[in-house]
């Protein structure tokens, strides 16, 4: 009994710690992120790498959530009304909930993983010493650019996500439920608020930022050569899947009192 | 004489497990100062405490006179700028170009033109002979070319001093006596501190002037060659044996 509570103890403990280091770094990459020289050429090739790169993996998922919402509504017993009210069921469900979290689960895994294996592996071949040795911080030089990418192309990657969701059940009410392509924009028009669309879009935001910073904290964090960053690679995927899991309640509650 | 670096009774811990346990040691301004120890006995710990990379869980390191055991990340760089440090895995940057990695301390550290960074680059390229492998990404290059590309990128700030982390390991036999050759001038023309960190004897002998021995995270021996191979210890002797 002692001895699980000495362990209970350590790990909150061990958790208190690791959440004041990351809002360590994450002030560090404030500190020296806006110094010259700007790091102008990562921050685009981030983007790329965040943004194009994630693009096919948001545009087929998005598409087939929406086709399977549309039919989820269509044909839900409970609601005898179903069939008339797929738009609005699936331009609200995918604006204010499943555009955001579907992006951030599915490209915030991709990204997190991404970034940890590549500081990781910088890490253990000492290029992070390098960095530090030559005058710059790793804060600046690896964190700034992948935190500030991820929260530019989040937001943009859940609007692609949203239009394409939306269109997805328009197919669906157009080939299925043979409803005609006026009443299913109508209804998504008449549903979609500009804040509904915005409150998604700000999710996106947030999430991309816990990804993108826990992604690179576990980076430098890495151990113990390969193996360490393959174990805190997936320690990544975890953490910020359950990351954004959790503030996604916390913000639809923010959002909804706003 | 002058200190370079100067290290006292350093303490420092990884996961539970001593590595320097008290580790004093002086090394000297202007001297070749090689340590010799097995893998895992904490060289490169040490290396990386000369430029703050690491900080004692307790005892100072001084450089140039200087405590520099608390110093924050801004004032350690007065102390980086002035040391050249080759890394055991060369650490080049795998996003740059042969060229930009030697490049790159003229462009964090200085306000020099593109032109006179060229010329720069070009002329350290070619005393590790390099020359023309400008454009070559690291992960086209061979271990050995690694190393000679991570030593012109430590020497071109014109250090007071180079730290070696084991600059022969992995290299063929020709190249290793190359390699020690290439240490021994470059120390000798730059008139610089040279520390190098090995577990290759042959290196030690060839390049020293003094000779330190890292047994379990303490200085067990410090002398010449000459001393060194007379001296009566029998760890010290069974290692050179080896
Ligand atoms: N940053 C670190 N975090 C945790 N442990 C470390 C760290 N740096 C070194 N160690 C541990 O300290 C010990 C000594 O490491 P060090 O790299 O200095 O050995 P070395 O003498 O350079 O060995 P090698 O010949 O393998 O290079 C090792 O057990 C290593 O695991
Ligand atoms: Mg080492």
């Amino acid at each position: 009994m002692m001895r699980w509570w000495k362990q209970f103890q350590q790990r909150i403990f061990r958790s208190v710690h690791s959440i004041g280091e990351v809002a360590y770094l994450w002030f560090d990459t404030l500190r020296y992120g806006f110094k010259r020289p700007y790091e102008f050429k990562s921050l685009l090739h981030q983007m790329e790498e965040i943004g194009v790169r994630s693009l096919p993996i948001v545009l087929i998922s998005s598409f087939f959530v929406g086709m399977v919402m549309a039919i989820q509504v269509a044909y839900s017993e409970a609601n005898f009304a179903g069939r008339v009210m797929v738009g609005i069921g699936v331009g609200v469900a995918i604006t204010r909930e499943f555009g955001p979290l579907l992006t951030a689960l599915l490209v915030g895994g991709r990204i997190s993983a991404g970034m940890t294996s590549v500081i990781g592996s910088m890490r253990v071949t000492e290029q992070v010493d390098a960095i530090r040795l030559l005058g710059a911080s790793p804060a600046k030089k690896l964190v700034f650019p992948r935190i500030f990418a991820a929260l530019l192309m989040l937001p943009l990657l859940t609007a692609v996500a949203d239009f394409v969701g939306v269109f997805g059940g328009l197919v669906v009410s157009l080939v299925d439920i043979k409803m005609t392509f006026m009443t299913y924009i109508y209804q998504v028009q008449r549903a979609v608020s500009l804040t509904d669309f915005f409150g998604g879009i700000f999710k996106a935001v947030i999430f991309g930022f816990f990804i993108a910073l826990i992604g690179c904290y576990n980076g430098l964090k890495v151990e113990g050569g390969a193996e360490g960053v393959g174990k805190a690679t997936t320690r990544s995927v975890v953490a910020s899947s359950v990351c954004v899991m959790i503030s996604d309640y916390f913000l639809t509650k923010l959002l909804i009192i706003l | 004489m002058a200190i370079f670096a100067f290290f006292d009774e350093v303490h420092k811990r990884f996961d539970g497990e001593d590595v320097l346990r008290g580790l004093t040691l002086h090394i000297r301004k202007g001297e070749a100062l090689i340590i010799l120890g097995g893998s895992g006995t904490g060289k490169t710990v040490i290396l990386k405490h000369i430029v703050g990379l690491l900080s004692p869980d307790k005892g100072r390191v001084y450089v140039n006179e200087r405590d520099i055991t608390g110093y924050d990340e801004n004032q350690l760089l007065t102390v980086r700028r002035k040391v050249g440090f080759l890394f055991q895995n060369s650490a080049l940057f795998d996003s740059m170009s042969v060229f930009d990695n030697v490049a790159y301390p003229l462009r964090e550290h200085t306000r020099l033109l593109e032109s006179e960074i060229e010329q720069k680059v070009k002329e350290k390229l070619k005393l590790v002979g390099l020359e023309g492998t400008d454009w070559m990404m690291p992960d086209k290059l061979s271990g050995g070319m690694r190393k000679r590309v991570a030593l012109a990128r430590a020497i071109i700030l014109e250090p007071e001093a180079l730290l070696y982390d084991e600059p022969t390991t992995g290299l063929d036999p020709i190249t290793t006596r190359w390699v020690n050759v290439l240490m021994r001038n470059l120390h000798e023309r730059l008139h610089i501190t040279s520390v190098v960190v090995t577990h290759n004897i042959q290196s030690a002998m060839s390049v020293a002037d003094r000779i330190a021995f890292l047994y379990r995270g303490r200085i067990k021996f410090v002398g010449t060659p000459e001393e060194i191979k007379e001296c009566g210890d029998h760890i010290v002797q069974e290692f050179l044996k080896s």
